[in-house]
């Protein structure tokens, strides 16, 4: 049928662009993560002008997502995708703005530089790590349209939770001892604060492929077990 | 309020519905869709027995209507289509004037003295939205009247007897766009009072008019649910195939 062959080669050409938007943004969560560990000054500022990229891609998708919707009124699990991409586009712009927020911590490193110790005390680059998988995972299931892993990105979050809480804990003590990192502590905070959002966002993007394949609504459902 | 049990219906040797069951409530408007021949229009027509007048037909199983079955040998058919009316999908106006279609079914059935079936031809006019364009020419032929404006006559002549159901067999499919949304916008409003069947090859139409949606194909009811389900997430593959268009 025409229409039919018309209606796949449209909806082939969205995932194509988000498909691009993902890998666009991992790899800004991936420089990003390199940028903070090893004060990277250079690299963070590429993540930051690279920031505008993603929000073309945003905008884009958007108004592609529209588009479809006006002219080809789909249903079923045609009208699930453009949703869900819609709302993972927004995710994925709000995760790589968090990225960039890192990096500016990176810019203003000089003037407080945080310790290498200090960073694996808060478990930092596991919480990177942790991100990371979650959003690389999320992408392949996506692609594969498969949402066997949904259960286990889901609960990295809770991971990230409990790491972001730790965290705090850590620097209340630490800030007492060392009052004259206070500037430092107060950062890095903000740090991990960013980190543990982009987890959220990462959730949501899994809720949204789950919606999408599976037409079920994990959203905002408190057990996950 | 409408409950099919088991209906297996053939055509001579064709057997053409093939085991349906589903319950239609009151005051709901219910739609059915499919590929053309699988056999919406012959179940529509099984509920107030108009496969009657077809040679050949055979039915099984039963049609309850508010709890009694209507293929039960009590029951007088004249009586049955009163209360169980339908609209085609071409507007069939008699060749009268725009007063006597509506007025025909009262007089037949002597409902009413002269004053009474006035009144009753008005508020019909009124419910199937006409009204307002034909009270000034309440005598002149339904002929002269848009196909459109003929399609809710026709409707007004099926309301004018008061029926507690109304069938329309793709009631707009020969209609332009306006006229459509008139159509559409009538079948809301009238599911206040009345149960509403309607068979539609436009998708987008059941989506738009109905509360639950049955999807038919080779004489099966493959899936019957609540609309917003089925277009949002139909757990058939085969709806899913037809109504995304992904079809043959
Ligand atoms: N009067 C009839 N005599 C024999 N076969 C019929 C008759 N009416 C319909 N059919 C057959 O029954 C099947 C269902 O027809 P119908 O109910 O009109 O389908 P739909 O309304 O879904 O297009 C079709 O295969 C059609 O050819
Ligand atoms: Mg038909």
């Amino acid at each position: 049928m025409e229409k039919a062959k018309h209606n796949e080669t449209e909806l082939k050409a969205l995932k194509e662009e988000m498909s691009h938007m993902w890998r666009l943004v991992l790899s800004q969560l991936q420089k990003c993560k390199q940028a903070y560990l090893t004060n990277d000054t250079e690299l963070a500022r590429e993540v930051i002008s690279r920031e505008k990229r993603v929000n073309t891609f945003e905008l884009k998708i958007d108004s592609d997502c529209e588009n479809y919707i006006a002219l080809f009124a789909p249903v079923a699990v045609d009208l699930r995708l453009v949703l869900s991409l819609m709302k993972i586009s927004g995710a994925l712009e709000r995760i790589a703005d968090f990225a960039e927020g890192i990096a500016k911590h990176v810019t203003i490193e000089d003037f407080h530089p945080i310790t290498a110790k200090l960073k694996e005390d808060l478990k930092i680059e596991t919480m990177f790590d942790t991100v990371i998988s979650m959003l690389s995972d999320s992408f392949a299931a996506l692609e594969s349209e498969n949402t066997k892993l949904s259960g286990k990105i889901l609960q990295k979050d809770d991971e990230v939770d409990t790491l972001f809480m730790e965290g705090k804990e850590f620097l209340a003590k630490y800030v007492q001892k060392e009052s004259s990192y206070s500037k430092c502590v107060l950062e890095t905070l903000l740090v991990l604060r960013k980190l543990e959002r982009i987890g959220d966002h990462c959730s949501n993007t899994v809720e949204e492929i789950v919606f999408y394949i599976d037409a079920k609504v994990l959203k905002h459902v408190k057990s996950r077990e | 309020m409408i409950e099919a049990k088991n209906v297996n219906f053939y055509y001579g040797d064709f057997h053409a519905l093939k085991d349906i069951s589903l319950e239609i409530e009151a005051n709901s408007v219910t739609a059915f869709i499919g590929p053309s021949g699988c056999g919406k229009s012959t179940f529509l027509r099984l509920l107030n027995r108009m496969n009657d007048l077809i040679a050949g037909t055979r039915l099984e199983g039963s049609c309850l209507v508010n709890g009694k079955n209507i293929y039960d040998k009590s029951v007088d058919v004249d009586v049955l289509r009163k209360d169980i009316g339908m609209v085609f999908q071409k507007p069939n106006p008699f060749p009268k004037s725009i007063f006597e279609n509506v007025a025909y079914g009262l007089k037949v059935n002597r409902m009413g003295n002269k004053a009474e079936i006035s009144a009753r031809v008005e508020q019909s006019l009124k419910d199937s939205a006409l009204w307002d364009e034909v009270k000034d020419k309440l005598n002149k032929s339904a002929y002269e009247l848009s196909g459109g404006q003929q399609q809710r006559l026709c409707i007004a002549r099926a309301l004018a007897v008061k029926p507690s159901v109304i069938l329309m067999d793709e009631p707009a499919s020969a209609l332009d766009p306006i006229s459509t949304s008139k159509i559409e916008e009538l079948i809301y409003n009238l599911k206040a009072n009345y149960t509403i069947v309607i068979v539609t090859h436009n998708m987008q139409q059941a989506a738009r008019v109905s509360d639950k949606t049955g999807f038919f194909m080779l004489g099966e009811l493959i899936e019957f649910d609540e609309t917003k389900r089925m277009f949002i997430s139909p757990q058939k593959k085969q709806t899913q195939n037809y109504i995304t268009g992904r079809f043959g």
